[in-house]
């Protein structure tokens, strides 16, 4: 990170400020809405809309140069938080500001066409990561080397495994030559050799990207990967610090919750 | 707001992508500014154009004829109207072939982009919920689509013309594409509509086959504009007029096949269906595309 430009004051400019961001999701009952629900509610005078707080007042800075892990117990807000970075779920009340272009690596997976083969999803990856269709065509080449799927690469992806699918998936990601990168527990699928690989490659983003945001339960990663640490509980700020401190904290506390819930099983 | 000073980052990066600043404010339902969604837009075509091509391509990938249903579809929905209308009229009558072949394409183009733009967006589930771009691009990349698989129907169309109707040439004809553009203009903008209604209500996709086919048998492809005047009352013709689809299709083949130049209304009536449909469908969309993304979970 010694590459980075300090301001004058000695501190790095800032990549992303939420400011008492709150999320609050209003969904609808039904999977499926339909008018049909829609006329028998009607009818009920129900409404069908239910209220999820995701996020409740979370504020922090992130300056240029950081590797932030986010760890939190499962529904912590942890994803809809990298959502709202990326700008693909908007605050319901307070502000995110970021400074540079987003690449994101989300659970769930890129919305891959399944009878595409892989050479040709990285290219509709790129661009729906927003470059240019020449700057895609220059880097699908490396992509697709850095995948090492070999001759896979150009048959269907409905032919892929999860853990092949993953590789295309987490190279588009990485040669997007993001500003901000956020990964969000992104290797859980790969093999040993792709995990160990895809770490290298997220180390040495990490020096050349403005800041990473990396969210994963593989607590000894946050520690190995991140400079700082958030941990999120209920879509609360708990703690904000060094990983090792952060992690420690978090690991203390699903203890004591599970002595907790062990008290009330006596 | 701008960015703090010395954001630029040192390491090599292309121009274009230097320090791109978002603010997320709190605006879920409402418009953003309008002039910056739009340069986005533009400026992201290439991947609605690619979007559009892999569907084609993944479309017909496990058939037996490929890509060439692109031209056997046409040909064998224009056999079964024509088997259908041979019967009701019990004549055999070749120009009206080439007739209703020039209106079922056209029409079609239009159907197509309503039915799949309907649910272009609800089923593009990942990609929506993964990444940030206009989702714009999700129904006009289905107007695009639509719009490709129009294409190789006009040199089957030409064929019957050539066959059919060999005395109709004239410099003209060029001014079909007047039409046409109403059309994919309109198309856009119903696409963008239904594709936003139908997050909201997942039963339109349903309904939507039987209005689009209500709607061709209303408009002058079964018959031609001729065929009504006299036949219906002064109000009843207005009613048949106002339907968008008199107007562009009538307006496209009259210029294509009877050598007539269409009426001024055509001309008119054909714009202004087609800019309002782009602009309330397209104002409908964007303010509520913020929210799809929570709607979809």
């Amino acid at each position: 990170m010694s590459s980075l430009s300090v301001s004058s004051n000695g501190e790095t400019p800032l990549a992303v400020k939420v400011d008492d961001l709150s999320i609050t999701y209003r969904t609808t009952f039904e999977r499926k809405p339909t008018l049909r629900q829609a006329l028998v509610r009607f009818g009920r005078g129900q409404r069908a809309v239910r209220e999820v707080e995701a996020i409740k007042n979370v504020s922090f800075e992130v300056r240029t140069g950081t590797a932030m892990g986010i760890i939190g117990s499962n529904g912590a807000g942890k994803s809809t938080l990298m959502r709202a970075m990326a700008g693909i779920l908007p605050p319901t009340s307070g502000s995110i500001e970021v400074w540079g272009r987003a690449s994101t690596l989300l659970a769930l997976g890129v919305g891959f066409n399944k009878n595409l083969s892989g050479r040709e999803n990285i290219i509709l990856g790129g661009l729906a990561a927003g470059l240019s269709r020449n700057e895609v065509e220059e880097r699908a080449e490396e992509v697709a080397e850095w995948t090492e799927l070999g001759d896979f690469i150009d048959m269907p992806m409905r032919t892929y495994s999860s853990g092949m699918s993953a590789r295309v998936e987490f190279s588009v990601a990485v040669h997007m030559k993001p500003d901000i990168l956020m990964i969000d527990e992104a290797l859980s699928t790969g093999d040993a050799h792709f995990r160990e690989k895809a770490n290298a490659k997220m180390a040495e983003l990490r020096d050349s990207a403005r800041a990473m945001f990396l969210v994963s339960h593989g607590l000894g990663s946050i520690k190995e990967m991140c400079s700082e640490a958030m941990w999120l509980d209920k879509g609360k700020l708990m703690m904000r610090g060094k990983p090792s401190d952060v992690v420690n904290a978090y690991m203390k506390f699903v203890k004591v919750k599970k002595r907790e819930t062990a008290m009330e099983d006596l | 707001m701008t960015a703090p000073n010395g954001a630029r980052v040192g390491r090599a990066r292309q121009t274009e992508f230097e320090p791109i600043y978002h603010h997320y404010g709190p605006h879920r339902a409402g418009l953003p500014p309008l002039i910056p969604y739009f340069r986005e837009l533009w400026r992201r075509r290439a991947f609605a154009a690619e979007m559009s091509r892999a569907s084609m391509r993944s479309a017909n990938t496990s058939t037996f004829f490929g890509q060439a249903w692109l031209i056997l579809n046409p040909l064998l929905l224009a056999a079964v109207y024509y088997i259908l209308v041979t019967i009701i009229r019990r004549q055999n009558d070749p120009a009206f072939f080439a007739h209703l072949t020039l209106g079922i394409f056209a029409f079609q183009l239009v159907g197509h982009s309503i039915t799949s733009g309907a649910t272009s967006v609800t089923s593009s589930g990942k990609l929506l919920l993964n990444t940030p771009f206009p989702r714009l691009l999700i129904p006009l990349s289905a107007v695009r689509t639509a719009f490709f698989r129009f294409l190789p129907t006009v040199p089957v169309y030409f064929v019957f013309h050539a066959i059919f109707l060999t005395h109709v040439w004239s410099a003209k004809m060029f001014l079909a594409l007047y039409f046409l553009a109403c059309m994919v203009v309109f198309a856009m903008g119903l696409a963008a509509f239904f594709a936003a209604v139908q997050v909201y209500f997942r039963d339109t996709s349903s309904f939507l086959p039987f209005f689009v086919r209500i709607w061709m048998y209303l408009s002058p492809i079964l018959w031609a504009p001729e065929h009504i005047m006299g036949r219906f009352s002064g109000p009843i013709i207005t009613l048949i007029q106002l339907n968008p689809m008199y107007s562009m299709v009538g307006g496209y083949t009259e210029l294509l096949q009877n050598d007539a130049f269409p009426t001024p209304f055509m001309w008119i009536s054909a714009a202004v269906w087609a800019l309002v449909a782009a602009v309330i469908g397209f104002l409908f969309f964007i303010s509520r595309e913020r929210e799809f993304a929570v709607r979809l979970v």
